[in-house]
C-alpha cells in the first residue's frame, strides 16, 4: 500500500488525511493541513528548523514519515501563537534579541520548551548541548542561550507563584 | 528530498512484523528511522516495503532482574540517557546513549536499530561489546541469542538475517565486584558521529581490576574489542596502573588494512586518538568509582 489514511491531532485538533508511505511529517504538516510553524531547512536532519513535539518529545519533523506518526499528538510552534499573551519563551526570544532572520526559531522554541519540561533550571552547557541539534546562521547563539535562561527564570517565578495560590 | 516509492505496513506484533517480512526480500524493518529515512533520501537505500515496528510496546522498556538487565530494541536513546539506575549499574551503556547526536535523534532513534545497522561511526556497538551484552533475535524457527563478539562482522554487516528481527539485549549483573566504566568520543566535527569512540567497563574489588571489557567504534570496519589494553588491566591495582602504558597498545591487534580511512580523518590519525581516548576512557571509569563510592 503506498497511501494511508491517517489520524493526526496537531495542537489539540483532530485530523484525518491521506498521505503517500514517503510523505515527510513536515511536509503533511505544511502542505496537506497547512501549518506552517516547522520550517524546512537542510531536509536531512542537521538543521533542527522543522522541530516540532510528537506524543511530547522534541523530534525533527523531515526524519519522520507522515505515515508513522498515524495516532500521535503533534505539537507545532503554532500552539504557541493561539494564545492571548506571548509565551515566556517567546518573550525572552524578542526581549533577548534571541533571533533575526527568525527561520530557525520554530524549531529553536520547540526544543526549548522541552528543555525547561525536563529541567526548569539548565545552565549555560545544558541548554548549549539541549541546543546541539538546532543550527542559526544569523545569531551566533549567544542571544538565543541568554533568551532561554530568561525564559527558564520567568517560568519558574510563574511556577512558584501558582504554587503559592 | 523524497525517498523513492515503497509500501509501508505497521507490524502489530514480533509475530506480525515476522510474517511481513517473509518471502519478501524487498522489505524492511524501521525503528526509530534515524538511519533508514536518511539513507532512503538519498537513495542510498530503496526498500520495496517498510515494516513499522515502531508500536509494537513488548519492544520497549528496560527491565532488571537477579542477574541481567534487558533492554528492549525499541528503547529509545533519550529513556536509556535518562535512566538513574543504568548510569549506576551500567554506566557505559548510558554515557553512549547520552553521547548519540542531539536531543531530537535521541528521543526517536532506537538502541535495537542503531545496533542492528552495524554503522562502524554509531556510538553503540563499542557500548554493547564492552557490556557483554547478548543480542536477541527473533525469526521464523523461532529466538536467536547471539553472543555479541560474534555480532558485529564488517561495515553495516552484522549476525542478524535478513528475515530476522533484533527484540533486544541483555546485559550481565556482576554479583560482588563494583561495575564501572565510561564512554568518550572524538566526533567528527560535521556529523556529530564518531572519528573514535572507546568504551570501557571494568569489574573491581578491593582496589583490583577484576576483568576488563574495553571496545572501540570509528576505528575498523566494525565494532572491535582492545584486547590487548583488556590483558593490559586485568589483576592490576588501581593504585599501580599506568593508564597511559595500558593504552599505548590500544591499535596493536588491529588490521591495519581495515582500518578506517576517509577524507574526515586518516587511519594514522585515528590509531593515534584510539590510544588518547582509551586512557580518556579508563580515567573516567575510575573517577566514576570514586566518585560513587561512600565517602567516609
Ligand atoms: C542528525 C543525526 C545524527 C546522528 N548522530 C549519531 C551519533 O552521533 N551516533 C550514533 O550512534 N548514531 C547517530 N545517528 C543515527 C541514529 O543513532 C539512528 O537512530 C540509529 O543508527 C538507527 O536506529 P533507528 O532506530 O533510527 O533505526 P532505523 O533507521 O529505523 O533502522 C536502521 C537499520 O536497522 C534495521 N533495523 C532497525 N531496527 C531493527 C530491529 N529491531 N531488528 C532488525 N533490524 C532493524 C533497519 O532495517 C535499517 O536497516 C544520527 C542520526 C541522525 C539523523
Ligand atoms: S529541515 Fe529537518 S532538520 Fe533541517
Ligand atoms: S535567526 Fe536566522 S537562522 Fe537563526
Amino acid at each position: 500500500m503506498t497511501e494511508h489514511d491517517i489520524e493526526i491531532t496537531v495542537n489539540g485538533t483532530d485530523h484525518e488525511m491521506t498521505v503517500d508511505s514517503r510523505t515527510l511529517l513536515v511536509h503533511a504538516l505544511r502542505d496537506q493541513l497547512g501549518y506552517t510553524g516547522p520550517n524546512v531547512g537542510c531536509e536531512s536532519s542537521m538543521c533542527g528548523a522543522c522541530t516540532i513535539h510528537l506524543d511530547g518529545e522534541a523530534v525533527k519533523s523531515c526524519t519522520v514519515l507522515a505515515v508513522q506518526a498515524d495516532g500521535s499528538d503533534v505539537t507545532t510552534v503554532g500552539d504557541f501563537a493561539d494564545r492571548d499573551s506571548l509565551h515566556p519563551i517567546q518573550e525572552s526570544f524578542s526581549e533577548e534579541h534571541g533571533l533575526q532572520c527568525g527561520y530557525c526559531t520554530p524549531g529553536m522554541i520547540m526544543t526549548t520548551s522541552e528543555l525547561l519540561e525536563r529541567n526548569p533550571d539548565p545552565n549555560e552547557e545544558e541548554i548549549r548541548e539541549a541546543l546541539e541539534g538546532n543550527l542559526c546562521r544569523c545569531t551566533g547563539y549567544q542571544n538565543i542561550v541568554k533568551a532561554v535562561e530568561s525564559a527558564a527564570e520567568k517560568m519558574r517565578t510563574t511556577a512558584t507563584a501558582e504554587g503559592d495560590d | 528530498m523524497y525517498p523513492s516509492e515503497f509500501d509501508y505496513e505497521r507490524a502489530e506484533t514480533v509475530d506480525h512484523a515476522l510474517e511481513l517480512l517473509s518471502g519478501d526480500p524487498e522489505a524492511k524493518i524501521i525503528s526509530g528511522g534515524h538511519s533508514l529515512i536518511p539513507m532512503m533520501k538519498s537513495g542510498l537505500a530503496n526498500p520495496g516495503t517498510l515494516v513499522d515496528i515502531g508500536e509494537i510496546d513488548e519492544l520497549t522498556g528496560i527491565e532488571w532482574d537477579d542477574d541481567t538487565v534487558s533492554v528492549g530494541a525499541l528503547t529509545t536513546y533519550a529513556t536509556i540517557a535518562d535512566d538513574d539506575e543504568l548510569w549506576d549499574e551500567l554506566p557505559v551503556l548510558a554515557e553512549a546513549a547520552h553521547e548519540v547526536g542531539d536531543i531530537q535523534v535521541r528521543n526517536r532513534g532506537t538502541i535495537g536499530g542503531n545496533v542492528a545497522h552495524g554503522d562502524p561511526a554509531s556510538d553503540l556497538p563499542a557500548a554493547v561489546l564492552a557490556a557483554d551484552a547478548t543480542v536477541v533475535v527473533q525469526g521464523p524457527d523461532g529466538e536467536r541469542r547471539i553472543d555479541v563478539d560474534d555480532f558485529f562482522l564488517g561495515m553495516y554487516a552484522t549476525e542478524l538475517g535478513e528475515d530476522e528481527i533484533l527484540t533486544g539485549l541483555e546485559f550481565p549483573r556482576s554479583e560482588n565486584a563494583t561495575t564501572t566504566g565510561a564512554y568518550v568520543k572524538k566526533p567528527s566535527p560535521s556529523s556529530g558521529y564518531a572519528l573514535v569512540g572507546v568504551a570501557v567497563s571494568l569489574e573491581v574489588d578491593d582496589g583490583r581490576i577484576e576483568s576488563a571489557r574495553v571496545a572501540a567504534n570509528g576505528i575498523m570496519d566494525h565494532g572491535v574489542r582492545l584486547e590487548p589494553v583488556e590483558d593490559g588491566l586485568v589483576g592490576e591495582s588501581l593504585d599501580d596502573v599506568s593508564f597511559e602504558d595500558v593504552a599505548a597498545v590500544a591499535d596493536e591487534d588491529l588490521e591495519e588494512f581495515m582500518m578506517m580511512d576517509d577524507i574526515q580523518a586518516s587511519a594514522e590519525f585515528r590509531a593515534q586518538l584510539l590510544k588518547v581516548y582509551t586512557e580518556e576512557a579508563l580515567n573516567d571509569a575510575v573517577d566514576r568509582l570514586d566518585a560513587s563510592l561512600p565517602t567516609a
